[in-house]
């Protein structure tokens, strides 16, 4: 059992302590006994006390070896599972983004959360029982061999069915538990969407859309429980019935040979007393057979997402580069998404961005610049080809040098549930021990550069919580503090997708005119669809059917490229309005 | 401090009066739910009854087998009467295995029953909750609701029905038969119930405190996940992770030091029982003992005596059992019915007279709005449209421009002033009827995980695949959607990821115009496209808005080329207002804005 490390030894304990406890639960009948053939018997009322202190000790210890057992498995039970908790959100945290772009975070909460409670209880209580339990049957049918071999193995072969019905279970029970997971992941996922998408719900009034198409996923998930719970009642007939059967078939064969003379009552009497003990236990198997299949399934459900392998990692010998002037060049790089187009997406790009160099990429809706802006920080890895970082393949650097070196604003600001501060500084870890004065100077800088200075008036200041759990913003808000973290982070590398786009014009122009003294000496790669953002850029790179078709100044492309012009000029081709010559 | 709500919801002390208030509202719940299954639920209870009973009659019968089947094949090689007793013996077998089965299929059919009928009510109410309470409630605590507390609630309806059952039933049986062998060994274990319900009190309020403090601990860990999922682009890209791990980590260590004390609770609660019941035990066996020894008592009542005591002390782990799964499944009701407890803030009227918008007039009067009382956002005004007019509105971010389209199409109401449509007011008219007749196109194009067509579908639930092509074609989205592996049957994974923003833009534009409303609101609906595909869409809307009413924000202003009037917003005021052509020509704060931009064009 993985994650369970030093913790199994303590589970074994448990296990050791439950049997110390049953034993002494075992002793209370035998001293019962001592005291009425004993004291009674006898009529020695001055050996009552003892005796009877006797059995209230024995109880008494019972009481406390239970109360061991638990203290004993515990705790861990519940490290088990905190650290499986841990592990996954470790490892899903380190999974590429193509990973998630594919995976629904229902289907990922519901093996971090449920599949892993399922685990814990496992470990905690039904592996103990199912232990013990097993023991119990296994010496029970021990002890009945001592009375009578023949009857146990009449016993025994009645039994057999028995297996072949759990067995039938198994198979049938493992596939169908592993169905009800997955359907609860897709239950969750619908909720999560459900509530992230409320807005275009409700703008379209399909609230009573949702809930039929949710109602149905979970009516999905009901039938199958209710499969299960079938299954499961199916397996408890044979549990309860199979024993039944083969006791009293062993009352039949056991009275016939009593009556020829091989065996006697008190035997009989005894092997009936012990294997009536069994049928508590038998039944038992069932739940137990059940709860092991679920975690099994919830095992493998976890363990799905462990075997995924990252392919974004570390590389074995790190490589850093010299200098850091921030030359970003791309060389025929090509990309392919595992699940888009039978083509490559990035077809060979080449271009290259010299240190302090902004470098805006135009191209349709599309096109791929999302994507190809995202190839640098290694958000996505290359199919084909190589990107340099200061000389360096970006492969061959550590991802947390490569990604301090490069900070990025994508188009849907994210923010989280933070302070403004926190999130504005989330790049700089290295502040976090520098002096207070040192970081709102930081803060200060890149807020004003992105215009974003409205924050001085929310309720606490920079001090206030936005992001899901705080206060919302207004989309260009939120879009100005996405670059003002971007800002901040203070990279050899600015990759801005797009981030103007959300900006009246006055305050684009504002942002423009204070961060090309920052681009002025950061190389940046800048995504633009306006004309006004282009401005921002020293040079221009037209992508265009997963290739550079064009990289120039903005006006040598104007001149140069039609596709160019097609693209980002909205006035020299239709003026769409008459009213538009009257202004110029 | 309040308790109404899902207010309190993370506090972990309550006052005693607070406490009640909260149970009897969680307790309401439940009752609500297992009321339509009373039946169910009483003939479940039989079945474990009579399989009970039937299993109890098993080793009866063994017992006649050998008193009366043994000797008479013995002796006289009879075996008619063994033959009876294994038959009745089979079949008693037969009839406890089948109503014990049949007990497990009907109370698994009926918890599931219950736990969706509360999923339905959850979503249902999350769907009718208005934004004001979403923007406070983090999505990660709605999911908590609809996954972890319902997994609690359903582990009490799965094991704990027959455990409170046969609890009782056991209870009842044994005390009886206890009390009618000898009433004076009942004077013990009348005595014990008082230490019993101490122990029980105190786990009561122990773990009650313990229950809510692990739920509490549950759902701050899904919320962190939830949120670091959703945005695992940024945590990447700015090496949150440590940060993230670490603060994790802390959580589940919080959860785990929770979860640890609720069953360290219960697990000191179990060896207390066991120990009262071993000292009532050992008070009625040392009663007994000397009476026996006095000669006023027999043997073998006595073993019975003790037997039926120690047998009294099973089933009561049984119902502490049932009780901790019913403590732990409490903490959890308590706050999904604090969640169905919360009002929404924007209320569908009662009985709504049927609406049918005319000519689309919009008229906001005296109308202010603020988001947190103090903070006006929008200060009164008055502002009427008329029917069929296109109007931009236009201002600088943070302006209140979608403030008000969230107005207009009632994600909230005015904080004072009246809006109207067609002279009707919108807090009259029914939700299906405003939502048939306004549509907002939000500022963020959320997709949907499905296909294209469904998330186009969105907007008219029963467009036919011809319809969704002709309005992917008016757009413009028709050739990439086309170029797609499945074309309009691609999956667009999470979130519409698989498709690039613009193109998730040019969906949800699809979705507006299938919609067909009679009031259209874009919100910044063409930011992410390139300046062909904005043009396309221009002219599309062009023709779609003739004889709509509209209202455009968008900071590009190429849009004002095809709107009649243009709104400038600055602060929460509308500082300019006129036919577009008056104000280009004028000199005011929109002739500024628009020469600048086109200023910005090459
Ligand atoms: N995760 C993905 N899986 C499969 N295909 C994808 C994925 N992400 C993007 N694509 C495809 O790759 C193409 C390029 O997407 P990308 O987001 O890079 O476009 P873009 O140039 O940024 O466009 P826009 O201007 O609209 O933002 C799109 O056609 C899209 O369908
Ligand atoms: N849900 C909310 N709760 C509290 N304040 C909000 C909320 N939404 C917006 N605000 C605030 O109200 C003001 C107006 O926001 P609104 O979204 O209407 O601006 P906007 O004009 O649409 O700006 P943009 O062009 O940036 O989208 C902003 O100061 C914003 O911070
Ligand atoms: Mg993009
Ligand atoms: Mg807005």
């Amino acid at each position: 059992m993985p994650f369970a490390g030093r913790d199994m030894y303590r589970l074994v304990a448990g296990m050791a302590i439950a049997l110390v406890s049953s034993a002494f639960a075992l002793g209370i009948p035998i001293a019962l006994e001592a005291l009425v053939d004993g004291p009674l018997s006898g009529n020695n009322p001055s050996l009552v006390w003892p005796a009877v202190g006797l059995v209230a000790l024995l109880g008494l210890l019972e009481a406390l070896f239970v109360f061991l057992r638990r203290v004993t498995v515990l705790t861990p039970g519940t490290r088990i599972d905190s650290r499986i908790r841990n592990a996954m959100y470790d490892h899903l945290q380190n999974l590429p983004v193509a990973f998630h772009d594919k995976w629904q975070s229902g289907q990922l909460l519901s093996r971090a959360n449920s599949d892993v409670s399922l685990i814990r209880r496992w470990m905690s209580f039904g592996l103990v029982l199912l232990v013990s339990n097993s023991i119990a049957i296994v010496m029970g049918v021990g002890i009945l061999f001592t009375w009578s071999p023949t009857l146990a193995v009449v016993f025994l072969v009645c039994s057999i069915p028995m297996f072949i019905f759990g067995s039938r279970f198994r198979n049938r029970f493992a596939g169908l538990s592993r169905a009800a997971q997955d359907q609860w992941g897709d239950v969750a996922t619908s909720v999560e969407e459900s509530v992230h998408g409320i807005r275009v719900l409700r703008a379209f009034g399909r609230g009573d859309d949702s809930l039929s198409r949710f109602a149905e996923r979970a009516s999905l998930g009901r039938k199958l429980e209710v499969v299960k719970g079938n299954a499961r009642a199916t397996l408890t007939f044979w549990l309860v019935w199979i024993p039944d059967f083969a006791l009293a078939t062993c009352l039949l064969v056991g009275v016939w040979l009593a009556s020829h003379g091989e065996l006697t009552t008190g035997q009989l009497f005894a092997f009936f007393a012990t294997a009536a003990v069994l049928a508590g236990p038998i039944e038992s198997i069932g739940y137990l057979l059940a709860l092991t299949l679920e975690a099994q399934s919830g095992l493998d459900r976890i363990f799905e997402i462990f075997d995924h392998d990252n392919s974004i990692i570390d590389p074995q010998k790190p490589v850093t580069p010299k200098n850091a002037t921030g030359s970003l060049v791309f060389e025929n790089v090509h990309y392919r998404h595992s699940d888009g187009l039978a083509r490559d997406l990035l077809n060979g790009i080449n271009l290259e961005i010299r240190p302090g160099e902004t470098m805006a990429l135009v191209g349709a809706t599309g096109s791929g610049k999302t994507v190809m802006t995202a190839l640098p920080a290694r958000l996505y890895d290359v199919t084909l080809g190589r990107i340099l970082l200061d000389g360096v393949d970006v492969r061959d650097m550590e991802l947390e040098t490569l990604r301090t070196r490069i900070a990025m604003a994508f188009e849907d600001a994210t923010l989280f549930s933070d302070s403004v501060r926190n999130n504005v500084l989330l790049g700089r870890h290295d502040l976090r021990d520098r002096p207070p004065a040192e970081s709102d100077a930081v803060l200060a800088q890149a807020l004003s550069i992105a215009e974003a200075e409205f924050v001085y008036e929310l309720p606490d200041g920079v001090d206030t919580v936005i992001g899901e759990q705080g206060l919302s913003l207004s989309g260009g808000q939120r879009q100005r503090l996405a670059l003002a973290r971007a800002i901040a982070a203070a990279p050899e590398v600015l990759v801005l997708d797009d981030p103007l786009s959300a900006l009246d014009v006055e305050t684009e122009a504002r942002v423009e005119a204070a961060l090309r003294k920052v681009l002025a000496t950061t190389t940046a790669l800048v995504v633009a669809h306006r004309p006004s953002t282009v401005m921002l850029a020293d040079r221009v790179a037209l992508l265009d059917k997963g290739r550079i078709a064009a990289v120039g100044t903005h006006s040598e492309l104007l001149a140069s490229s039609a596709k160019y012009r097609h693209l980002i000029s909205s006035l020299s081709d239709e003026p769409i309005n008459p009213d538009d010559e009257v202004g110029s | 401090m309040s308790t109404t709500g899902v207010a309190g919801e993370d506090r972990q002390d309550f006052t005693s009066r607070e406490n009640e208030q909260i149970r009897a509202r969680s307790l309401g719940l439940l009752q609500s739910l297992v009321k339509p299954h009373r039946a169910r639920f009483g003939w479940s209870a039989i079945m474990v009854v009579l399989s009970t009973a039937a299993q109890v009659a098993g080793p009866i019968l063994i017992a006649w087998g050998i008193d009366v089947g043994l000797p008479a094949a013995v002796d006289n090689g009879n075996f008619v009467p063994i033959m009876t007793i294994v038959a009745a013996f089979l079949a008693t077998g037969i009839s406890a295995a089948g109503f014990l089965a049949l007990y497990t299929r009907w109370s698994i059919a009926m918890s599931q029953d219950i736990l969706g009928e509360l999923r339905r009510r959850i979503f249902a109410h999350t769907q009718r909750l208005s934004l004001e309470f979403h923007e406070r409630y983090t999505s990660g605590r709605i999911i908590a609701r609809q996954t972890s507390d319902i997994d609690t609630l359903g582990e009490l309806l799965s094991g704990g029905l027959s455990n409170l059952v046969a609890g009782l039933l056991f209870l009842a049986f044994t005390a009886i038969a206890l009390v009618s062998i000898d009433p004076i060994s009942g004077i013990p274990l009348a005595i014990a119930m008082i230490p019993i319900v101490g122990v029980t009190l105190w786990f009561s309020n122990s773990s009650r405190r313990e229950f809510r403090a692990s739920r509490i601990y549950s759902t701050r860990l899904i919320i962190q996940f939830v949120e670091s999922m959703t945005g695992i682009r940024a945590v990447k890209s700015f090496r949150r992770e440590p940060v993230d791990r670490e603060s994790y980590a802390d959580k589940v260590e919080d959860y785990r030091e929770a979860t640890r004390r609720t069953i360290h609770v219960f697990g000191i609660y179990d060896p207390a029982l066991k120990a009262i019941g071993t000292l009532t035990v050992s008070v009625v066996l040392l009663f007994g003992a000397f009476r026996v020894i006095d000669g006023t008592f027999e043997v073998g009542a006595l073993l019975a005596a003790v037997l039926y005591t120690r047998r009294f002390f099973g089933p009561i782990e049984n119902l502490a059992m049932f009780y901790n799964s019913f403590q732990s499944a409490s903490a959890a009701l308590e706050k999904i019915s604090g969640f169905l407890d919360e009002k929404p803030s924007v209320i569908e009227p009662l009985n709504p007279e049927p609406f049918n918008a005319t000519s689309g007039d919009l008229a906001l009067h005296n109308v202010s709005f603020s988001y947190s009382a103090g903070t006006p956002v929008l200060p009164t005004f008055t502002l009427t449209i008329d029917g069929g007019q296109t109007v931009a509105l236009v201002g600088p971010t943070g302006a209140g421009k979608s403030t008000l389209a969230k107005l207009i199409s009632r994600f909230y109401d005015p904080t004072t002033g009246v809006i109207s449509l067609d002279g009707r007011d919108l807090t009259t008219i029914a939700d299906a009827d405003l939502r048939r007749e306004v549509t907002l196109v939000t500022q963020e194009a959320y997709l949907f995980s499905g296909s294209i067509a469904d998330n186009i579908r969105l907007g008219k639930s029963d467009a036919t695949d011809a319809e969704i092509e002709a309005a992917a074609r008016a757009v413009g989205a028709h050739d990439f959607i086309t170029a797609l592996p499945d074309g309009y049957d691609t999956d667009v994974n999470k979130r519409g990821n698989r498709i690039s923003a613009g193109q998730r833009q040019l969906v949800s534009f699809c979705r507006a115009f299938i919609a067909n409303p009679r009031v259209l609101i874009l919100d910044e609906a063409t930011a992410s496209l390139d300046i062909p595909s904005e043009r396309l869409i221009q002219s599309a809307l062009q023709k779609l808005l003739q004889g709509r009413t509209a209202i455009i924000i968008a900071h590009r202003l190429s849009t004002v080329a095809i709107a009649d009037r243009v709104l400038v917003m600055d602060h929460g005021v509308i500082v300019e207002d006129g036919p577009t052509a008056d104000l280009l020509k004028g000199t005011g704060r929109f002739a500024t804005l628009h020469r600048a931009w086109r200023d910005s064009l090459v």
